[in-house]
């Protein structure tokens, strides 16, 4: 088995407070890894290593190959990231903001022109290409910077509550898009606050006060925790 | 090199599509330099002037024309009695009362000394100051001219010429100021809104994510506000010589060079108090306490540093407008080339390094935590 995402005893300490102690885990090409945690647990902390933004106080870790300590700028461009606030630029058009993000991660013009062409069709966003972000509904936005994200082919996306604020159909259309990038072989590793959306990962960890508390399947989870849902779970495992 | 091209080009449609923005930009200077050449001003013209003359004889008389023909009074109101006056100020009829005294013209042809007065209303200093020195100098040109046929022994008279800007127009004082206001204003204070901006709606995550270095980033966020400030240093220039005569003595080119070693000092500053701030509302609020107030106050645009308290004078040592003002000064009105301000000059740079690396250095560290 191919591992994208490798964590041994990965540590992040501010001062006397430990964020994040000593985890290890390691993440499956393809697949879709859900991150859970209460506010507070560590997953920003450990998600910050991982992508390149925060050097680990102890441990190791390597992501699409490639040292968290050592070569950060060569993780940056294998990864896409999005956040909880979808961060798209709103004054700036649909088609701006392709231009944009495929221009900072150097892909060339020829290369941005097909590829927008592509990602307009299959959002189906063709007829806003010249619209303000701004002026689109929320679902939209959350689409297409996950299209963007994804626009260089990284090897793994990291989507931070990339559904808060979102309702119901829309979500499950943006799992659906999660869906289509793992089928082609892209990486999901996401955090996310919705139990019901824990049950769609391939395997999920929940963190606890800095540790990895439990990672297995979500039935695998439900069977070692007595539990019908996945909301039992975590709820019997943050309880303590 | 293309991924910067394309972040400035996206800095420039922020900048292009904000009209806020763009009116702060372009609309300020031009506003703020009107405003100052215009209203804001130390000379008078026509100001108001309340007369109890009690002698009404020939010199008196004359007097009062002679004030009223300077130009820089007018007579409004006469007066009876003191109460009259007394209360001509608290409506605020006139800004300057003056009060002839009833045996005027005699004792003046009597060989005495014949006195006026001048009363002003204190709770505007300046204003009042500007009036009597003005009122002073009439009455002292009008004695010259009765002595000539009567001349008295002992006179001494002054004839002063201020030179480089011998009408002492107040508009020259105010282009240097606001100059280095509205260049703060654009580098420092828009600079640290934009990083702000990128915080406060998550796209500076986005972008520390992304392949682009630290400095790309930093570099991309500021170069169009350089090129701006540079337009405006030209507009405001070009305002202050068509509009209101301020010659440009000195060298143009020294002057934007001068101007863009305070920019790349305000810009520094502005990517200081981005570190330091999350929102673009702190960010607003700590560029106006920190920089504008003391540009304002502490450089000698508006107050003299000579009559500030000692403890002032040294605090405005490290307030790099006053450098940058003294500089614009000295280049502008007095034609002075770089050999003669280098002193300035070297302080201003080493500010402008010191700012640099202390953003820098805070900056990388934001990253790192």
């Amino acid at each position: 088995m191919e591992y994208v995402i490798q964590a041994d005893q990965l540590t992040k300490k501010f001062g006397s407070f430990t964020a994040v102690n000593a985890i290890s885990f390691s993440v499956k090409k393809g697949e879709i890894f859900g991150f859970l945690g209460a506010n507070g647990a560590g997953k920003t902390t450990a998600m910050r290593m991982l992508t390149g933004l925060s050097q680990p106080t102890a441990g190791q870790a390597s992501v699409a190959g490639y040292d968290v300590r050592t070569q950060p700028e060569q993780i940056k461009r294998h990864i896409g990231y999005m956040s909880q606030k979808f961060s798209l630029y709103e004054d700036l058009t649909v088609g701006e903001n392709i231009w944009f993000f495929g221009n900072i991660y150097g892909l060339s013009r020829s290369v941005i022109k097909s590829k927008t062409e592509q990602l307009l069709q299959e959002l189906q966003i063709g007829s806003v290409k010249k619209q303000l972000v701004a002026s689109l509904p929320l679902g939209w936005k959350q689409r297409l910077a996950f299209a963007l994200a994804s626009f260089h082919n990284p090897e793994i996306v990291f989507l931070d509550e990339p559904t808060g604020g979102v309702d119901p159909i829309t979500r499950r259309e943006f799992w659906e898009m999660i869906y289509a990038a793992a089928d082609r072989g892209t990486t999901i590793f996401v955090t996310t606050h919705y139990m019901d959306e824990a049950e769609y990962c391939d395997r999920v960890s929940i963190m606890v006060d800095g540790n990895i508390a439990a990672l297995d399947t979500p039935s695998g989870l439900k069977d070692s925790f007595e539990a019908r849902s996945m909301d039992e779970v975590f709820v019997k495992l943050a309880r303590g | 090199m293309k991924s910067f091209f394309a972040f400035v080009r996206k800095e420039f449609y922020h900048i292009l599509r904000d009209r806020r923005t763009l009116l702060i930009l372009f609309g300020m200077p031009v506003v703020q330099i009107i405003l100052f050449g215009y209203a804001v001003t130390n000379e008078f013209k026509g100001a108001d002037i309340g007369v109890w003359d009690q002698s009404k004889d020939a010199l008196s008389t004359e007097l009062i024309t002679r004030l009223e023909a300077s130009g820089h009074f007018s007579l409004a109101y006469t007066y009876q009695s003191r109460d009259q006056v007394e209360r001509a100020f608290q409506d605020a009829e006139i800004k300057m009362a003056v009060i002839i005294p009833a045996d005027f013209g005699a004792t003046y042809y009597s060989g005495r000394t014949a006195d006026i007065q001048l009363i002003t209303d204190g709770t505007n200093p300046n204003t009042a100051n500007t009036l009597v020195n003005y009122a002073s100098a009439i009455v002292q040109g009008f004695q010259r001219e009765q002595t000539d046929n009567r001349p008295l022994p002992f006179q001494i008279s002054v004839d002063s010429r201020m030179v480089y800007n011998p009408e002492l127009l107040s508009v020259f004082m105010f282009v240097p100021g606001v100059m280095t206001l509205i260049l703060m204003l654009v580098s420092a204070m828009m600079t640290s809104l934009t990083i702000a901006r990128e915080k406060e709606l998550g796209t500076m995550e986005l972008l520390l994510v992304s392949p682009l270095s630290p400095m790309t980033i930093i570099l991309g966020k500021v170069t169009p506000y350089i090129l701006l400030s540079l337009i405006n240093t030209v507009i405001i220039l070009a305002v202050s010589y068509f509009v209101f005569k301020v010659p440009i003595v000195g060298s143009l080119w020294l002057l934007l060079g001068l101007s863009l070693v305070f920019i790349l000092m305000a810009l520094a500053l502005g990517i200081l108090i981005s570190t330091r701030t999350t929102t673009q509302q702190s960010a607003m609020m700590i560029s106006l306490i920190m920089l504008m107030m003391p540009t304002m106050l502490l450089s000698g645009f508006i107050f003299p540093i000579e009559s500030m308290p000692v403890i002032l004078q040294y605090l405005s040592n490290i307030i790099p407008a006053k450098y940058f003002i003294i500089m614009l000064k000295d280049v502008m009105l007095k034609g002075s080339a770089l050999t003669f301000i280098w002193n300035e000059m070297v302080v201003l740079l080493g500010m402008t390094v010191f700012f640099l690396l202390l953003s820098w250095k805070n900056f990388s560290i934001r990253l790192g935590g």
